[in-house]
């Protein structure tokens, strides 16, 4: 089981109200997403569990992406991952903003 | 409103576990045990470098169901083919002796059973938390809690999923429902493709599926593969919860020992369904849920007051 951790500073605090939400299930192709909105200011720390190796620069990227477009200040995100594709987990990281930006 | 007109017909079969509990519900009544921020997953799975849930692929709490306080336990069949473990089914287990040892809890228990069985990985933990559960259900029964099994996931109720409805108090099933103890292969496997051959799909769905599991008494309701048709079913059987006494003991065993002399000679589902007197037996399974959820509520063997 391979670890891999990203530590960011974002733009901005995400916006709304809910303290968690999780999206997914761990299951082949899929992965599941636990949002915590834990941190000061505008941090965001991503750690993610994943079976497959040798793809650590894939996630950067995503991970990268995903945080320029999206500013999810404040969270801790959590990922279990079952082999997901990186549109699938990019889809995953947007589902899990919006439910953090319910108020 | 048209939001939550079009979930209410989201499909049972594809949704998740957390899905499943939000859209058989009353809107936001959901609390959750233990949720998935306090990370109670598996010590097991990582020694097989297979990746953890945060809930272990088990999701419980309490909520409302039409207004009516109640527990509720949902397996992911998505994760470990919903498998019970020494985590996920210890979530079960503990849900189900709190209502049995406190009255002030909700009174009943749903369970969203969607599961293939024991967890290999966890076998013995597995095999142990299965025993316990049967316990306890039937424990619960006996203090007064109705405890009522919905099935229909996409790992169906095998093994010790199927052996847990067995002891609930009511059982309710949709077409796409599978409710049996051992599977299609594992019978295969053991007495011969002659036995049961589980690539016949035809074979193994009118076997192990809904529609056969509710015309010969093997499950209490006959659910629309939506939220709002196991919502419907579910409020049905809660109307009526068998009381856990000898005379429902006695009756269950006759009614078993009938359905053993009736049906001992069939080979296939489609010949029991004739035994039950059903005029055009072949056309059982391209029925709509409607017109077949009408039709088991006039045969006898589908209607009892055991269990």
């Amino acid at each position: 089981m391979l670890t891999l951790k990203f530590s960011h500073a974002a733009k901005r605090r995400l916006a709304g109200k809910q303290a968690t939400a999780i999206i997914g299930v761990v299951a082949s192709g899929n992965l599941e997403v636990l949002l915590e909105r834990v941190l000061p200011g505008a941090d965001c720390e991503i750690e993610i569990a994943t079976p497959v190796t040798g793809y650590d620069e894939t996630w950067k990227a995503v991970i990268d992406e995903f945080v320029e477009r999206f500013s999810p200040g404040g969270l801790r995100i959590s990922i279990n991952d079952g082999g997901a594709r990186p549109d699938t987990v990019f889809l995953r990281l947007m589902q899990g903003c919006a439910l953090m930006e319910k108020v | 409103m048209e939001d939550a007109a079009i979930y209410a017909q989201a499909s049972w079969f594809q949704a998740t576990a957390r899905q499943r509990i939000e859209g058989l519900l009353d809107l936001n009544s959901f609390t959750e045990f233990l949720g998935p921020s306090e990370r109670v997953q598996s010590p097991h799975l990582h020694l097989f470098d297979l990746p953890s849930a945060f809930d272990d692929g088990v999701v419980i709490g309490r909520g409302k169901l039409d207004g009516k306080d109640v527990l509720v336990a949902a397996q992911e069949g998505q994760f470990m083919g919903g498998t019970f473990a020494e985590v996920s089914g210890a979530k079960i287990v503990g849900l189900v002796r709190a209502a049995r040892d406190h009255r002030e809890l909700p009174q009943t228990v749903l369970l969203l059973l969607d599961s293939g069985g024991v967890r290999l990985q966890e076998a013995n933990a597995g095999e142990l938390v299965v025993a316990e559960l049967m316990r306890a259900i039937v424990q619960a029964r006996s203090a007064g809690v109705a405890v009522i099994a919905l099935v229909g996931g996409k790992a169906g109720a095998f093994g010790g999923a199927g052996l847990t409805a067995a002891t609930c108090s009511r059982i309710a099933v949709s077409g796409q429902g599978r409710i049996a103890v051992s599977g299609p292969e594992v019978i295969e496997t053991n007495k011969g493709v002659e036995e049961f051959d589980s690539k016949n799909k035809a074979l193994v769905w009118s076997t192990d599926g809904g529609k056969n599991r509710r015309l010969i008494g093997g499950a209490d309701a006959f659910a629309e593969d939506s939220m709002e048709g196991f919502r419907a079913a579910a409020k049905t059987l809660l109307a009526k919860v068998p009381a856990f006494d000898l005379k429902t003991m006695q009756a269950e065993q006759k009614r078993l020992a009938e359905r053993q002399e009736k049906f001992g000679a069939c080979d296939d589902a489609v010949s029991m369904w004739r035994t039950l007197g059903i005029k055009d037996p072949e056309a059982i399974r391209d029925m709509d849920s409607k017109d077949f959820a009408a039709l088991a509520t006039s045969i006898k063997e589908a209607n009892h007051d055991a269990r």
